[in-house]
């Protein structure tokens, strides 16, 4: 059931990126901002959790869950301790993905010729 | 007969550009908004439907939970999209389906990758390094600022953290 989940939920999370970029016109680049934003703002509501609890990978894989973490680890650290928390804490969750895209990318070019 | 057709005619020659331009719009061939819908859906879910398999396949295997699962899925999935962004496939799929393959972290990953490999022949530090987040550095500013400012507001309500 999960699985079915993930794939409405994060199916719909893209349409709706889709309809930014094509309705409303706004390059990718904005796109891709605004839902880093809009999954911030859920969190700070307490909307985007349930989410992914109900959704899985469907909420957690779009870019959305990237602001979802960021808040996360802000909060998490500010709870523990206190105010320096807010600039420390934001990257605690969002370490893995942030980390991996850039060491994986910069071993591709290490490694990969560039096609055309 | 003829003159309506020449004072068209005049009409015409006479068109500001703002005219001109409600005039191009409706003549426009209409953006199929719903079938780029329809391909964003299915390949962001199947996306996100690979996603969930490797989660359960993290918390299964090595007995995590869906918090712990989070950030290996999230190293995986970005590993495999690396892998196709240096095949060129990554490109292609993202052509047919636009945010399907956009939104997911998969397609964070694919611009700072196809980033750093096409700023490659000018030179590490100068291509790779900087032009790495040329895309994807819109999304970190953005989603940082707001977490800050997120982050100060529930400081000064003094609410403790929400997870």
């Amino acid at each position: 059931m999960q699985f079915l989940w993930a794939f409405i939920i994060g199916g719909l999370i893209c349409v709706i990126g889709q309809i930014l970029m094509d309705a409303v016109k706004l390059t990718p680049a904005h796109t891709m901002s605004t839902l880093v934003v809009a999954g911030a703002v859920a969190d700070a509501f307490g909307l985007y959790d349930p989410l992914i609890k109900f959704a899985g990978a469907g909420a957690s894989v779009p870019i959305t869950s990237f602001g979802n973490s960021l808040v996360h680890g802000a909060l998490s650290e500010l709870e523990r301790d206190g105010w320096i928390g807010v600039v420390t804490g934001i990257f605690e969750i969002t370490s893995a993905g942030i980390s991996s895209a850039i060491i994986f990318s910069f071993l591709a070019a290490l490694i990969v010729r560039p096609k055309g | 007969m003829t003159l309506p057709d020449s004072r068209s005619n005049s009409k015409v020659s006479s068109m500001s550009p703002d005219e001109y331009k409600t005039i191009a719009k409706k003549h426009e061939p209409p953006r199929s908004i719903l079938k780029n819908c329809l391909k964003a859906f299915f390949v962001g879910g199947l996306i996100c439907l690979i996603g969930q398999g490797i989660q359960q396949f993290f918390m299964s295997v090595f007995d995590m939970s869906t918090k712990e699962a989070g950030s290996p899925t999230v190293a995986v999935l970005i590993i495999i999209s690396v892998i196709l962004t240096c095949f060129g496939v990554y490109d292609k799929i993202a052509q047919w389906a636009g945010a399907g393959t956009a939104v997911p972290v998969t397609g964070f990953a694919n611009s700072m990758c196809s980033a750093a490999l096409e700023h490659r022949a000018e030179g590490l530090v100068l291509g790779v390094g900087a032009s790495m987040f040329k895309l994807a550095g819109s999304v970190i500013v953005f989603g940082t600022v707001a977490a800050f400012i997120i982050g100060i507001i529930y400081a000064l309500l003094g609410t403790g953290g929400g997870g």
